[in-house]
């Protein structure tokens, strides 16, 4: 039922991501490949993927009321509370953060842009310091006009995690703050300007406690849209937010739905991004899943807001209609479906052994267990998705001439490993998801084939890292050999991507870490090296190598890249898939 | 009489407080035996990515750190006396009765349910009225052809009705009945117009899932209809009404349905009452926002509160349910005195 | 013609068993301003036969025959909707047990301004107090009070005096009773036909009275029709019937009748055996199985259905016995034998 794009951008993924927009390495999904080009101007036909890599049905037409229906509900609307990568991509109507991913297609979309601020951030030599100027005219839905001091206070109070407790830490670990700054609700009149200094009201200064080249990236985050002061009622301030976009909110029934309207007193001349061509957004929350794929496909319906694709019915139903079809995109999302192959459990702390789990893996059910090729997604051979800048096409373990497992290799690894005749462990999976239990299924099958034997473990989804798989002392003692797992960041970054499940630092004793099997000190290592790299193509060079690393290691068994399914709503004008959001680019649609 | 109300009411009172500790036992109990410590609770309710640090001070802010009976009154002392709510930049009051703040929109629970009564209300009582008129006049009609073509016919129909699932009939009566299809007569789900800001869109809005739900229980009460009729029509006061010379019409709904209809207001009584506190499936397969959808949506959150909150106001309902049907009852048959 | 005359009438009940010939021939006059008591056991079709003149069986499973003449109208061949409107006005029926005849969720008052008003275009107010009169007039005190009673509230002799209002209040020509004091105590009955005495002579109606017990046609009727297997198998009147009964089951229904002015606890004699099917009428006379003079008929009884025959004056008797023998049995074996005890 919940369908919430819970790809959080992880903790220090933007710390390191520089020069996103490069065209590094990345693999480009086959599929985009099929979206013709169109003549100039005319964007794509109306087929399969069209609106994977340019604009689909571009248009400058205003009006019509766009409507959004989403099958959860926001974590929050409030700019300083919000972790959901479809939030991100549609709070810029309502919300201007200093700088912004570029709304444009594919690739292009990682690009940062000025926003807010009239050019990216100007770095002090030692990048510690980076100042923005804010544009000339920006105003508040009321009229008052937008100052550095607005910017600052958005950014102060969403340090208060008591308030807001779904949002990130980017700003608290890394600006220079006062000892013990708890957010101006608690340490009332502190002075902070060691963190933030505002000289004028055009002018925003932040002083890191650490050099930090990417500060750009933390510039785009929402905390950065402004609040002013007189109007922010804390946790309250969800339900009447004082928009600096070209929408702001005009009925807003939390858990039910909100309007937006056009807010009369956002200047184009002051926004080279946003074209604010529909009169209106009508948002539904709390739908039911299946029903917006229906919508969607009959036209009562725009947008799905969640961004993660089809519901299984519909799939089905999509994918054999040629029609239908040709109104959907299938990019492979930077998520990969994996299953962690713990080495505390003997005898899999034996390479040998994992290898012959790599080996006896049948990787095309896996596949089928989460839905195939184009609900599924596309086999993966090692962590890295093709889109992530580093990715290198490798396939230590070639699972088969026909992906179906390769015996021989894994019986050869087994005898290397002392265990001639297989063995026995246990696989966990969460019990709430079917596709989990399918692949786990399909390893219990293919890994039986040589021998090892697995007997499946379902886990309660709400505490499978807290309190099962992904605390140590209780996989061990319950002799979790596999876990089956999955990750996803929600920009194309090798950082944010790799480091929560590749880090060994990261896995706590008392439980709640994604990395449950992965303890390589020179993959730490890597990731401590990557962090001081500034040079963007010897970064992404790390990337791999780590990827490399770890599949040497055997500690991952990759299952596939996920693809997700979009429906393109009937008559949206400016249609395009963002590889920054990993869904739509909602900032510039419009209607027919 | 009062003071058998009275008496209903002090049970009703200790039934809702039985309900709250059980709710609340199996939320905050059951994980702490099962190894769950107040940071592992709490990381439910923060950021995916949220620090140690982060994940400590959401477990300070939701009490998860008090004794479990303290946390306990003081979600009691919330319903009884209000409570203290510190949103940021001050305090606010909420008065009594209190449900508390949602763990995760940090919203109080009171309102959200208030404000999603009339959507339950108007799904409830609409189709009840659907469904007491049809399926009591099915019943009647089946009872008085006993055996006909129409009987056997109405009987196979409900026994289909009382079979499906709501998910079935609701997405297939969707399917049918909207997304733009031709024999579109309603709104597609997740539309609900307020009644009083304009009734014919609200009617509109609400047909679909009037009609599935009605459809439902329309089933139950034809068949108990007709066995209640069959039972009243062999009664002697029928036969008195016949000698009296009265019109067939007249025996069979004044005084055979009279008779019948005891039972079924009983039923009617609870069955609405139980509604009241949201009929789940049916919100959820057509998106209203109603108490039943809130109440799935909070289990899915783990949003306690919230659940607290539903659980309460379902009890309520079916307290007060069994409580009008038993004044009702006494309406009904005259020959029942309440002691 | 009679006020009320019954020629042949048939009523049988197809079942799954067979065919129910619950009455099975029955004719009978009655005028206005007399009583006729049928007797019999219960199956013996007496109550078929007064639910069968009401047309309460019309549209039901029942297969009717034979004629049926109310005041120079025939009612078997008349629609049920005809029928219907003289139902309740002019003629009109109390039943057994007033407690599960009257509808127990309306009052009492309420049930008969209904039974007033259908053939009574008149307001509520009215027909109430009509309803009010009438419980007066049944012997009912406080009725403008009472009027709002419901029956449960009622004792079960008040409740048999409101079912006597509810179906005299539209004036009926016949009344018929079907067992009406069966269901109260022993001098309560005999307020309750008095009452009906009294009243028949007020109205001047025709009384049926239907009952198994040969002690309430004696305090009422005039003449006695005494059924048996859905059959009359002994006519005449009151007289006739008590004093010089000629069917052996009457003298069993006499020697069975607990009679007030009998000491209490003196042994009634119950005729053997048990009613006879409806469905296996026995061969012969219906009666022949249980009767103790089955063997002086020469074994007539048991092939050959007698005749309902007069033996003197309108007194009409169904059986194979000669007339001389009857008399000889009832003065020297049951008379002696009644009277003794």
């Amino acid at each position: 039922m919940k369908r919430k794009s819970t790809l959080g951008v992880t903790a220090l993924s933007a710390v390191l991501a520089l020069g996103l927009s490069a065209c590094g390495g990345g693999g480009t999904p086959a599929a985009s490949q099929s979206g013709s080009a169109a003549p100039e101007g005319g964007g794509a036909k109306a087929e399969f993927n069209a609106a994977l890599t340019q604009v689909f049905n571009p248009s400058d037409k205003k009006g019509g009321i766009l409507k959004f229906a989403n099958s959860g509900d926001w974590d929050s609307l409030d700019p300083a509370d919000t972790y959901y990568g479809y939030s991100w991509d549609f709070i810029r109507l309502y919300g201007r953060s200093l700088v912004m991913f570029k709304p444009a297609p594919g690739k292009e979309s990682s690009e940062l842009v000025p926003d807010l601020a009239e050019s990216l951030g100007t770095p002090s030599d030692d990048a510690k310091t980076w100042t923005y100027k804010l544009r000339e005219g920006v105003k508040f839905e009321d009229g008052t006009p937008i100052t550095s001091k607005d910017v600052k206070y958005g950014v102060l109070r969403s340090l208060d995690k008591e308030v807001f407790p779904d949002g990130y830490t980017y700003f608290n670990d890394t600006l220079d703050l006062p000892k013990d700054y708890k957010g101006p609700y608690k340490s009332k009149g502190v002075n902070t300007d060691s963190a933030i200094e505002t000289p004028d009201d055009r002018t925003i200064v932040f002083h890191l406690k650490q050099p930090y080249s990417g500060f750009d990236y933390f510039a785009q985050l929402p905390a950065t849209i402004p609040v002013p002061e007189a109007k922010d009622t804390g946790a309250k301030y969800q339900e009447h937010i004082i928009s600096s976009g070209p929408y702001k909110f005009d009925k807003n029934e939390i858990g039910k739905g909100f309007n937006l309207v056009r807010n009369e007193s956002w200047d184009p001349a002051t926004d080279p991004n946003r074209k604010a061509l529909p009169d209106g957004y009508e948002v539904t929350v709390n739908v039911n899943a299946d029903d917006i794929d229906n919508r969607l496909l009959s036209g009562d319906l725009h947008v799905d807001i969640a961004g993660t694709g089809a519901q299984p019915a519909t799939l089905g139903r999509v994918l054999t209609d040629p029609a239908l079809k040709a109104g959907t995109d299938n990019p492979t999302i930077t998520r990969l479906w994996y299953t962690s192959v713990n080495g505390n459990v003997a005898p899999l702390d034996n390479l040998d052994c994992r290898k012959a789990v790599q080996y006896a893996a049948d990787k095309v059910a896996y596949q089928t267990a989460y839905g195939g090729e184009f609900s599924g997604g596309q086999i993966a051979t090692s962590l890295l998705p093709p889109g992530i800048p580093g990715h290198k096409d490798i396939n230590p373990y070639p699972s088969g001439a026909d992906g179906h497992g390769d015996v021989a290799k894994a019986k050869e690894h087994l005898t290397a490993c002392g265990q001639p005749n297989g063995f026995e462990t246990n696989i966990a999976y969460r019990a709430e998801r079917p596709k989990e239990k399918a692949a786990a299924e399909a390893l219990q099958q293919s890994l039986g084939k040589v021998g090892i034997k697995l007997t499946l473990k379902p886990f309660p989804q709400a505490d499978y890292f807290a309190l099962y798989a992904g605390k140590p002392g209780y996989a061990k003692d319950n002799k979790l050999g596999l876990v089956v797992n999955g990750w996803g960041a929600d920009w194309p970054d090798g950082y944010g991507f790799l480091q929560q499940i590749v880090d060994s630092r990261v896995i706590r004793e008392t439980g709640g870490s994604s990395n449950i099997s992965v303890r390589i000190p020179e993959v730490d290592k890597l990731l401590d090296q990557a962090s001081l790299e500034t040079d963007t193509a010897k970064r992404e060079a790390i990337w791999g190598q780590i990827d490399q690393m770890v599949m040497d290691n055997a500690f991952v068994l990759p299952g596939l890249w996920a693809k997700s399914l979009l429906i393109r709503g009937k008559g949206v004008t400016n249609v395009y898939y963002s590889d920054a959001f990993g869904m739509y680019d909602y900032l510039n649609m419009g209607l027919q | 009489m009062v003071t058998y109300i009275i008496r209903r009411l002090i049970w009703a009172v200790a039934m809702l407080a039985i309900v709250s500790m059980i709710t609340f036992g199996i939320f905050f109990l059951v994980p702490r035996l099962a190894g769950a410590t107040s940071e592992s609770l709490a990381a439910r309710y923060v950021g995916r990515t949220a620090g140690a640090e982060q994940i400590k001070v959401a477990a300070e802010r939701l009490g998860f750190n008090d004794p479990l009976i303290v946390q306990y009154g003081r979600f009691a002392k919330g319903i009884v006396a209000g409570a203290e709510y510190d949103y940021g930049p001050a305090s606010e009051h909420c008065p009594a009765p209190c449900l508390g703040y949602s763990f995760i929109t940090q919203l109080p629970v009171w309102p959200d349910l208030i404000g999603r009564l009339p959507v339950t209300f108007s799904l409830a009582l609409g189709a009840a009225v659907i469904w007491l008129i049809t399926g009591v006049a099915t019943g009647v009609l089946s009872a008085l052809r006993r055996g006909s073509v129409f009987d056997r016919a109405a009987m196979t129909v409900a026994l289909a009705g009382v079979s499906l699932p709501i998910f079935f009939t609701g997405i297939v009566s969707l399917v049918v009945f909207s997304y733009g299809r031709p024999l579109a007569i309603t709104a597609p789900g997740g539309t609900y117009t307020p009644f009083f800001a304009n009734p014919a869109l609200w009617a509109y809005g609400m047909i679909l899932p009037w009609i599935t739900l009605a459809f439902l229980y329309a089933a139950g009460y034809a068949r108990l209809t007709r066995s209640g009729m069959l039972e009243t029509m062999n009664e002697d006061y029928i036969r008195t009404a016949r000698a009296k010379g009265l019109p067939e019409r007249v025996v069979v709904t004044k005084h055979g349905l009279r008779g019948a209809l005891t039972p079924i207001v009983t039923i009617f009584g609870l069955d609405v009452g139980l509604l009241m506190g949201g009929a789940v499936l049916t919100e959820s397969t057509f998106s209203l926002p109603g108490i039943g959808k809130y109440a799935i949506d909070a289990i899915t959150n783990q949003d306690l509160p919230k659940v607290i909150g539903v659980t309460l106001l379902t009890a309520f309902f079916v307290v007060l349910a069994n409580l009008v049907v038993d004044l009702l009852y006494a309406v009904v048959d005259p020959r029942v005195r309440l002691a | 013609m009679s006020f009320l005359e019954l020629k042949d009438l048939r009523i049988h009940f197809p079942t799954d068993d067979g065919l129910v010939k619950s009455v099975d021939g029955l004719s009978f006059q009655l005028e206005r301003g007399r009583t006729l008591g049928i007797v019999g056991e219960s199956g013996s079709g007496k109550s078929v036969t007064s639910l069968g003149i009401l047309g309460l069986h019309k549209g039901g499973r029942a297969r009717i025959s034979g004629e049926i003449w109310l005041d120079d109208e025939e009612l078997v061949s008349a629609s049920a909707d005809h029928v219907r409107t003289l139902r309740g006005k002019k003629m009109a029926m109390i039943f057994q047990d007033p407690l599960s005849a009257m509808h127990p969720y309306y009052t009492v008052g309420a049930q008969i301004i209904e039974a007033y008003r259908i053939h009574n275009k008149v307001s509520k107010a009215v027909a109430r107090k009509h309803a009010i009169d009438m419980l007066g007039r049944v012997g009912i005190p406080q009725p403008e009070r009472r009027v709002d009673s419901y029956p449960h509230e009622f004792s079960g002799g008040m409740r048999q005096r409101a079912m006597i209002a509810m179906a005299l209040s539209c004036d009926p020509e016949l009344l018929i009773a079907d067992e009406p004091t069966t269901a109260l105590d022993v001098t309560v009955q005999a307020q309750i036909l008095d009452l009906m005495r009294d009243l028949q002579q007020e109205f001047n109606s025709a009384l049926i009275i239907i009952t198994h017990d040969l002690g309430v046609v004696a305090e009422l009727a005039d003449d006695i029709l005494v059924m048996y297997g859905g059959k009359c198998i002994e006519y005449g009147t009151a007289t006739d019937i008590f004093e010089r009964p000629e069917h052996p089951y009457t003298w069993g229904l006499l020697g069975s009748m607990p009679r007030l002015d009998r000491d209490r606890g003196d042994r009634l004699i119950p005729i053997k055996g048990t009613p006879p099917s409806l469905i296996n009428v026995p061969p012969g006379c219906a009666f022949h199985p249980r009767c103790v003079y089955e063997d002086r008929t020469g074994g007539a009884a048991r092939t050959d259905v007698p005749e309902l025959l007069e033996t003197e004056g309108g007194h009409l008797v169904r059986c194979h016995l000669s007339p001389e023998e009857r008399r000889v049995i009832w003065e020297n074996e049951i008379k002696p034998n009644l009277e003794s005890v």
